[in-house]
């Protein structure tokens, strides 16, 4: 054991953010925003230890902090990472420095407020990654809402009541059902609330079969996946810049988080069950999405609409349960905050200038706004998956993951990719081409150092992660195999992580092989599913 | 060494991309073409180095360059083959490119955007390179999207017109439709041999069954229609004109439209599995190579004539694959490249001499003011028709010659009345341009100038080029051509030369020179003899004249079976989504509403009945519960979670306290 893996690294990294926005509170008027930019960055300098002293070659949690917090029944402090957080932590403490700088001027009211909304949330964020506990990781994950709720209701556009109220009833019943299904896990489960433990007991099919629709509807409002993603545009629309960097960016994979998280390995059979049904919703969201983003003359419905269509490529990864699968979807679930992160950030920099999200106000920028323009056709070309960046790596290890699943559901799922150059190049043609009728743009001025600033960085990381991706592959693997063994053998896998207490145990019925549904799709054995 | 050389190939372009993309500002427009055409031009020189090492040793090498992607058990590397066919490509896609490049120094001069121009341009080299360079499917893919992008980024060039962007987004689209397929491809190839790099996979492609071997290549076939529009994807490439005329050139018309025949002779190990396969490439090929002459003979945009000139070419050549003729399809390919890329760039200097007019019925008599421009034009024109003993000659009669030897009679015909076409309407447009009465404005008459050197003089090696290019494949089936290609693009079982007759060949060779001449003079006859008996013919038939002209209406088809009725389901779905989801989420809400109401009205008339009853001083506080059922939403959410955690807490005390026992953790 040494300094490295010793030091509380994620107490520090989760909690510096929530002591700094009790600080901001002291600090003055001049230097709130200062204060919280350096605060978010300190919080990303101390993260990125984690991604050195992290080892690559074993599933354990690795980071592990344990302390008693209530002693009856068990409730404990437990913080872990391994190579599914692990990049979900970075990229939530990378972004929020970001978020920091696009606010600058954007917000103008209630900064020190504002900042802090920003801090807490991410520790909550941050909280929810690592937490091992399920009550702390349920604390974490309620008080992610008071900021967010919080960042769309005061700062927010003219409609905000009414999106804050529709994420509230969504979000709400999420969490209800979240919460009787970890009630139910600890009744049934051995009486812990330790999630690894929890993970490794079997449960009789009917349980697994009602936890898996109660951590569903949870989890699935959060992705969103169709049909629970109508709170999702107009939580975008209202929200200010960074609400909805934050929100495409982290919020969005809380869900996916925890369908690999808890839904994969505590509920191999239902979800093995459910395979088809799921695949089905995200190939829905797929196909709708994009459909819906074709249709949008708002930027930002626009960009929330293709979330929902790229956050549905996620779910088809995370349900075809197959080592490809699952690391396509954990690299898109990155790719989809760096790319639709920096998407809103575009966003917000034109509508600071304009001040309009309509796409018809604002058109021929090409000319005026040069630096703008090329950012804007790199974050789009990202994300409608062209290689040589980001997306593409994740939506191509997806759609094979997909196709060995099934064939048919890869070829709707490529539909998709067909639709996302339609959607997004139309939006670049009217938005950055062509000249404004009548309006000469000259007055718009491209963009200054401050937002060079939160933009380049994402810039480098697009073509970073698309050229080079095996670095953040490589931390993934061994957690990623562990996991699609666990559901797909979980006798094996139990015995080979043994310390199960018999007397916890549940009697299981026979392990259902993962097998493609023959009659909804074409199948094919999954021969390279197994190992 | 040898491993050097070949990653300096597409490195150099990628080093001036990275110098003028990211400091061009700072560049005199002098310092980026150099870089620009420096870097390309040695990177033809690596190239020739490495085909002189290949053509001595004649060892296929593999060039790692780094992993790339590991994921499950797929692991693709960053890879380079280098094998004869891909010799060849690097030697046409980098001197053809080298000559387009020192063009485009004196076509751009001046124009906004320049250093911009060469970036694009260098990026373009790049990824055409890996597409003809990779030792698997994936980098031909990331070439494959590579090229894509920097066409979109090209045909987009003039930004400001919106023609030029809605031609941009179209070409890419259109493009991503066939990529999707290529996709699937690279799925079935992954699914069934579990790798994707060709030696392995063309090592073991004995064990594919034949579905799945034509599953495959439709797939890839599917992409290939896409890249080098053909049926029904080709409707890109007429409005891809809208780019600059070196973009034409060299993305439009020598390399990357090219970029399909390539893959399928690249694949045609698995073609010779997939006779049905074969058949569709066959026919879309000739099918293609006849229909875009029909529309080629009408229209008057002298850059949209070329467009569908090429895409009649490419036809040939998906014909020549589909007949199993791939080294025909290869040196059609090269000798296309030269002759497309002359008659393009000579195209070009024509609208630089008339400060930009594409319209043929604006021109006219153009021979005696840009007489230099009009031999080269003269050259590329009788290359095309395929005019003994020209480039296009050779390796046209190639593949028509294959067609008829191997019995396939009816695509012979076509591509017989198909070269009639292309002689026909090449010859109108040199005799529309060139000769005649000058239709040309006033005011564009008097500043008409023969272009600089820098442009005349790529085009003369291009000429010499089209004039020359066919002896490396002579004899026709046995000449060097062949015999370089032989190991990597021959049929399964063919042997270098043929065993048809020579009588027959020549033959042949004699009907398509004819054929040639029969479409020339008729164009001389109808634009140079009787210059109004042309549109005497057209008012005669008004119906086909006019479909002709509107290419068959092809793409106001598209816009009303796929363009229209997608944005329509996106309005659809929108519509839905407001109003019958939205509208379940608000009803929840309401339904809370309601059913709160109702339980003020039961309050108020029930239990405050009751409470009547008991009592004025109960009433009162009654009232004050009342404050609860405040009616909004939110108050009730905050409600529920406030009991429910009460609830929550209430059984966990219960429970410790009925049982007693924590769970201690190991």
């Amino acid at each position: 054991m040494t300094v490295a893996t010793t030091f509380p690294w994620l107490s520090v990294v989760v909690f510096l953010p929530l002591i700094g926005a009790a600080m901001l509170f002291f600090a003055k008027d001049a230097a709130v925003r200062w204060a919280a930019l350096v605060v978010a960055l300190a919080d990303f300098v101390l993260s990125l230890p984690l991604w050195f002293f992290y080892d690559p070659s074993t599933p354990r949690m690795q980071f592990v902090e344990r302390v008693a917090w209530i002693t009856s029944p068990q409730i404990n402090y437990n913080l872990g990472l391994d190579g599914i957080s692990l990049p979900l932590v970075l990229l939530t403490t990378f972004l929020t420095p970001l978020c920091v700088l696009v606010s600058w001027r954007a917000i103008e009211t209630r900064v020190r407020a504002f900042m802090a909304c920003l801090l807490v949330m991410e520790t909550a964020m941050l909280g929810v990654f690592v937490a091992l506990d399920f009550v702390l990781f349920y604390v974490f994950w309620e008080a992610m809402l008071i900021p967010m709720y919080l960042i769309i209701g005061v700062w927010g556009g003219p409609n905000r009541i009414y999106a804050a109220v529709k994420f509230f009833l969504y979000t709400l019943t999420g969490s209800v059902l979240l919460l009787i299904a970890i009630l139910a896990l600890f009744f049934q489960g051995g009486q812990t609330f330790d999630i690894l433990l929890l993970s490794r007991i079997g449960y009789s099919q009917t349980l697994q079969n009602w936890l898996f629709w109660a951590f569903f509807i949870a989890f699935a409002v959060k992705v969103p996946m169709f049909p629970f993603h109508t709170w999702l545009p107009d939580a975008h629309v209202e929200a200010p810049t960074a609400g909805s960097v934050f929100l495409a960016s982290v919020l969005l994979k809380m869900g996916a988080y925890g369908f690999l998280r808890f839904t994969l390995p505590m509920l191999p059979d239902a979800t093995a069950a459910f395979t088809p049904l799921m695949a089905g919703l995200s190939l829905t969201a797929i196909l709708y999405g994009a459909y819906m983003a074709l249709a949008q003359v708002d930027l930002k419905k626009l960009i929330a609409y293709s979330s929902v269509s790229h956050m549905g490529f996620v779910t088809l990864g995370i349900f075809t349960v197959g080592a490809q699968g699952i690391e396509g979807a954990l690299m898109q679930m990155v790719n989809h905050g760096i790319t639709t992160g920096a998407l809103f950030l575009c966003v917000g920099i034109i509508y600071e200038r304009t001040h309009s999200r309509m796409i018809a106000d604002n058109a021929g920028l090409a000319r005026p706004m040069p630096r703008y323009a090329t950012c804007l056709m790199i974050f789009v070309l990202s994300s409608l998956g062209l290689p040589g960046t980001n997306s593409f790596v994740g939506e191509f290890l997806v759609l094979v993951g997909t196709f060995i699943w099934s064939k048919a559901a890869a070829a709707i799922a490529s539909l998709g990719v067909i639709l996302a150059a339609a959607y997004f190049l139309w939006m670049v043609q009217r938005v950055a081409f062509g000249l404004p009728p009548g309006q000469a743009a000259g007055h718009l001025v491209d963009m200054n150092g401050r937002e060079m600033a939160t933009l380049i960085p994402l810039v480098v990381l697009v073509f970073w992660i698309g050229l080079f991706p095996n670095p953040v592959l490589t931390a993934m693997h061994a957690s990623v195999n562990n996991l699609v063994e666990q559901v797909d053998q979980p006798e094996t896998a139990i015995a080979r992580n043994g310390m199960v207490n018999g007397q916890w145990l549940m009697k299981r019925r026979p392990v259902k092989q993962l097998r493609p549904p023959s009659k909804l799709f074409i199948s094919h054995q999954p021969s390279t599913i197994s190992h | 060494m040898f491993d050097l050389l070949v990653i300096l190939i597409p490195a150099l372009p990628l080093v001036a991309v990275l110098l003028n993309g990211l400091l061009g500002n700072r560049f005199s427009h002098d310092a980026a073409h150099r870089l620009a055409c420096g870097s390309v031009g040695l990177s033809f020189l690596s190239a020739i180095l490495v085909f002189a090492q290949t053509l001595r040793t004649g060892v296929v090498r593999e060039v790692m360059v780094y992993r790339w992607i590991f994921g499950g058990d797929l692991t693709v590397n960053l890879a380079f083959l280098i094998d004869p066919l891909t010799c060849i490509m690097l030697l046409v896609v980098t001197g053809v490119g080298f000559l387009i490049h020192l063009y485009s120094i004196g076509y751009m001069h001046g124009e906004e955007g320049f250093t911009r121009f060469f970036t694009y341009m260098n990026l373009f080299m790049v990824s055409m390179l890996l597409l003809v360079m990779g030792n698997n499917y994936l980098v031909l893919f990331i070439g494959w999207e590579g090229v894509g992008l920097c066409s979109y980024l090209l045909i987009g060039y003039y930004y400001g017109r919106v023609s030029a962007a809605k031609a941009a987004t179209k070409a890419f689209v259109v493009n991503r439709i066939g990529d999707a397929g290529f996709l699937l491809a690279i799925f079935l190839v992954f699914v069934n041999f579990n790798t994707l790099d060709y030696t392995q996979v063309f090592a073991q492609a004995g064990q594919l069954s034949t579905s799945m071997a034509t599953a495959i290549t439709l797939c890839l076939l599917i992409g290939a229609v896409g890249k080098s529009a053909q049926i029904p994807l080709y409707t890109w490439l007429p409005d891809a004109m809208e780019g600059p005329t070196p973009v034409s050139a060299l993305i439009h018309a020598a390399t990357m439209v090219t970029a399909g025949v390539y893959m399928v002779v690249r694949n045609h190990v698995l073609y010779d599995m997939a006779p049905v396969a074969m058949t569709t490439v066959a026919w879309v090929g000739g099918g293609t190579a006849l229909f875009a002459a029909t529309i080629g003979l009408v229209q008057t945009d002298i850059k949209r004539v070329l467009a569908y000139s090429t895409v009649s070419q490419l036809g040939y050549m998906f014909l020549a694959c589909g007949i199993g003729a791939y080294t025909a399809a290869i040196f059609h390919l090269m000798t296309h490249a030269f002759f497309k890329a002359l008659l393009f760039l000579s195209a070009g200097s024509v609208i630089h001499a008339l400060a930009g007019e594409q319209d043929i019925r604006k021109m006219g008599g153009l021979r005696r003011k840009i007489p230099w421009t009009h031999g080269l034009f003269l050259v590329g024109t009788l290359a095309i028709a395929g005019i003994f003993p020209l480039a296009g000659f050779w390796s046209k009669d190639e593949i028509m010659a294959h067609a008829f030897t191997h019995g396939y009679y009816v695509l012979y015909v076509m591509a017989a009345i198909g070269a009639f076409l292309t002689a026909f309407y090449m010859f109108r447009l040199t005799y529309l341009t060139f000769y005649g009465q000058s239709r040309v404005d006033h005011h564009v008459a008097e500043h008409i100038h023969e272009s600089p050197g820098i442009m005349i003089g790529p085009l003369v090696v291009l000429a010499v080029l089209s004039v020359v290019g066919g002896f490396p494949g002579v004899p026709p089936e046995s000449g060097w051509f062949h015999h370089f290609l032989h190991p990597v693009a021959a049929a399964a079982g063919e042997e270098p030369a043929h065993g048809a007759g020579v009588g027959l060949l020549t033959m042949l060779m004699v009907i398509a020179t004819l054929i040639a001449l029969l479409g020339w003079g008729l164009a001389h006859y109808l634009y140079s003899v009787r210059p109004d008996a042309a549109q005497q013919w057209a008012a005669r038939a008004p119906q086909v004249y006019t479909t002709l002209l509107n290419k068959y209406y092809v793409d106001e088809f598209y816009d009303l079976v796929v363009v229209e009725p997608t944005k329509r389901l996106g309005l659809l779905w929108d519509w839905f989504d407001r109003s019958v989801i939205d509208a379940l989420v608000l009803g929840v809400g309401r339904m809370t509403q309601s059913g709160s109401a109702l339980s003020t009205a039961f309050e108020k008339y029930v239990i405050y009945g009751l409470i009547n009853v008991l009592g004025y001083g109960n009433h009162r506080a009654a009232r004050s519960w009342r404050k609860l059922q405040t009616g909004k939403v939110h108050h009730y959410a905050a409600i529920i979670v406030a009991g429910l955690f009460i609830l929550v807490h209430l059984i966990l005390v219960w429970w410790t306290g009925s049982s007693g026992v924590g769970v201690a953790l190991k």
